[in-house]
């Protein structure tokens, strides 16, 4: 018998023992300070891989109704996780934006993909570009000042930004340059995960791309003495234009 | 070779000693409790969604043999191959033969506990080829030819100034004391081992079976460039780590990230479905899964304890336990430590040999209030003992607990006893803590209680 057979039959020998419900483990945790449980929806056997817990709406952080709760949370979280956010009324302005960062950063070369937003915002830039939507050589980018993307969108429950290798020029593009610039509609502003995951399937149907990355803040480590310090291995600074 | 019993002993005994050591963790674990509780307040109701999600794992579990072959299907699609390693020994053996295959001399990996607990770094220098950690912490330890201290920051017990001398040492840096300037020399340091690495090695936080995904969850972006840069990709992990839908993250993902680290949501929490596909830029041409049993199975068949493959390492449990922040990582002698560590030990390596562990406790149940699976595990630290007294007890110990039962069953035995106790304890002092005194345990560093001078009984007897 080869190893997958084994460990499935053994799987299988020991499902036939059903575990002690959870809501006997409970009492047994000795935990008191654990409420009683209200919700007594039914489990159907046939439910198991639906929502079958209750909506995590209900005990998850919460985020207001409003877009204007929305973006108030992203910039909150943005503030604590030392995220740049930086709003811009439309394309041209996003562009001056753009054009302020890199001047005041002092870039020289640029690592991008095509995109509607990406395109007319560093048009014009004085910079040298590398485009890591097409064969790239990794050492050119690892030269690169900076890397500008746009995002699958952006979640005001965590302060986190949605990115795919399909969509976003590559799996390397948000990581390897120093600075990584987000360009994002501000119709991208959703909820929380579970809307987030909800426009991912929207996107992208049955065929995902082979990775998606939720990103918080700019790169970050506590190894040395539990001390914050960011631009671990990953960018040192992220910043977030916000455009509409 | 001495047991692991004994040198558990030994080594706890000499951390516990170690006041040096144990205001580092307190101080070093402050900051970390004050995040933790703001984080766990933002949700609106923690403990809803503690059972929420204690309740998915244990349905995930309970249909775990489903799960996986879907998630080998949907990976298999996506271009990826996936290999069942029964014990650590076929993990490695498959990892070492991808790497033969490709003719890879350097490996770069990203944090992975499941790749510590079968040794796979060891298996691969074996074969000449050089193994690079990249996460900070277990860079550090990598090069100090250490195991990680904490599950999550695996070099919490190293000062800055330990770490400075260690990389000028080996890495021929400028001392400094300021983490962020040791950050940027490691950072420097590892930068090339990405872009020349034949290979990188991940492991899994979870696993998404009805898309095929595994989600490794991370604050620096190692594992990030880990996956971009090597044109092979290997993830290592455990079977209970699977879970049904792409959506269940939503609540797994700020869990964790609560209690493993005081953050809201982890810095980079990534989900990788396979290797480059048609019309990306970037990332491998190859992605091997390797999906490990090692003793889950047979944790599994355990239903009293099954709960404890619910685990998701987050190792809140080691940060509020006593026992753990008094004798530090490294005295467990094991891959896991702290109260996860004590109770899942004996299960993968053999109760005989890892009891003891069940008894590095003051069941004061920090750990069961904290889990965010709701694993109840002091009391399974019960279970080990009551299983172990069951197969392993030995005759001595059997005898005291037989004669403990006859005397304070009977009143006047117990009487006796407790009088003669009595009187004994006033010439305790001449053998306390030596060789004679039988509660030389106890009494080698601490005051015994001393027994009452009457008993209650007695007390009311005169009374009225």
């Amino acid at each position: 018998m080869n190893d997958r057979e084994q460990i499935l039959s053994r799987i299988r020998e020991a499902l036939k023992v059903e575990s002690p419900a959870l809501a006997k483990q409970d009492r047994s945790a000795g935990d008191r300070s654990a409420p009683v449980r209200t919700s007594e929806e039914p489990r159907l056997a046939g439910d198991l891989g639906r929502r079958s817990t209750s909506d995590p709406r209900t005990f998850m952080p919460p985020v207001g109704a409003s877009a204007d709760d929305r973006l108030n949370l992203f910039q909150l979280h943005s503030k604590d996780l030392r995220t740049e956010l930086i709003q811009a009324a439309d394309p041209a302005d996003a562009k001056t934006k753009l054009a302020e960062l890199a001047a005041r950063e002092g870039w020289k070369k640029l690592a991008l993909h095509a995109g509607e937003l990406v395109a007319p915002a560093c048009e014009g830039l004085a910079l040298t570009t590398l485009r890591t939507d097409e064969p790239y050589n990794v050492d050119d980018l690892e030269t690169c000042d900076a890397g500008v993307s746009e995002c699958e969108a952006l979640i005001a429950q965590t302060g986190s930004v949605m990115v795919t290798s399909r969509t976003n020029g590559g799996r390397a593009l948000s990581v390897l340059p120093p600075h990584h610039v987000i360009l994002a509609r501000r119709d991208q502003l959703v909820a929380d995960l579970t809307d987030a995951f909800a426009r991912l399937r929207a996107a992208c149907g049955d065929s995902f791309p082979s990775m998606i990355s939720f990103i918080t803040g700019p790169s970050r480590t506590g190894d040395i003495e539990r001390i914050l310090v960011l631009g671990a291995h990953g960018p040192k600074k992220l910043t977030v234009i916000l455009i509409g | 070779m001495t047991s692991p019993a004994k040198l558990f002993k030994k080594q706890s005994a000499a951390m516990a000693r170690d006041d040096r050591h144990r205001q580092w963790v307190h101080k070093a674990l402050s900051g970390y409790e004050v995040k933790r509780d703001e984080k766990t307040a933002l949700f609106a109701d923690w403990q809803a969604a503690r059972t929420a999600a204690a309740e998915m794992k244990r349905q995930a579990l309970s249909r775990l043999d489903e799960l996986l072959v879907e998630l080998e299907t949907n990976l298999t699609a996506r271009g990826a191959k996936v290999h069942w390693a029964a014990d650590a020994e076929s993990a490695c053996r498959i990892v070492r033969d991808i790497a033969r295959a490709r003719n890879a001399k350097k490996i770069i990996k990203s944090k992975s506990m499941t790749t510590e607990e079968i040794h796979l770094n060891g298996a691969l220098e074996a074969d000449g080829v050089e193994v690079v950690e990249s996460d900070l912490g277990e860079f550090i330890v990598q090069l100090l030819e250490q195991a990680p201290y904490h599950i999550v920051f695996p070099a919490m017990h190293l000062t800055r100034h330990e770490i400075s001398d260690l990389f000028a040492r080996v890495l021929g840096s400028t001392p400094t004391d300021s983490p962020e300037e040791l950050t940027m020399i490691a950072r420097a340091a590892l930068r090339q081992k990405y872009v020349r690495a034949d290979i990188g090695i991940t492991g899994a936080n979870f696993a998404i079976a009805e898309t095929g995904m595994i989600a490794v969850t991370e604050n620096e972006g190692n594992s990030r460039l880990t996956s971009a840069l090597p044109a092979c990709m290997i993830t290592v992990l455990g079977i209970e780590k699977v879970l049904p839908r792409m959506e269940d993250l939503a609540v797994f993902w700020p869990m964790l990230a609560s209690v493993g680290a005081g953050q809201l949501i982890s810095g980079y929490n990534t989900l990788y479905g396979g290797p480059r596909q048609e019309g990306e830029s970037d990332g491998p041409e190859e992605y091997h899964v390797v999906l490990l049993d090692n003793r889950r199975t047979a944790l599994l068949a355990d239903a009293e304890q099954r709960d404890l493959l619910h685990c998701i390492r987050c190792g809140g449990c080691l940060n509020v336990c006593p026992v753990y922040r008094n004798i530090g990582g490294h005295s467990y002698g094991t891959t896991y430590a702290g109260p996860i560590g004590a109770v899942l030990t004996p299960h993968m390596r053999g109760l005989d040999e890892f009891q003891h562990l069940s008894y590095a406790s003051s069941l004061c149940g920090a750990c069961s209030a904290l889990c965010p699976v709701r694993i109840p595990l002091h009391h399974h630290l019960l279970h080990n003992r009551r299983n172990a007294a069951r197969e392993h007890g030995s005759w001595i110990m059997r005898f005291a607990f037989r004669f403990h039962a006859k005397l304070s069953n009977s009143r006047l035995w117990w009487k006796l006893a407790t009088k003669l106790g009595r009187f004994g304890q006033k010439f305790h002092w001449l053998i306390k803590g030596t060789f004679l005194d039988p509660a030389r345990p106890w009494t080698a560093t601490r005051e015994p209680p001393k027994i009452a001078r009457q008993s209650f009984k007695e007390w009311w007897r005169k009374r009225s």
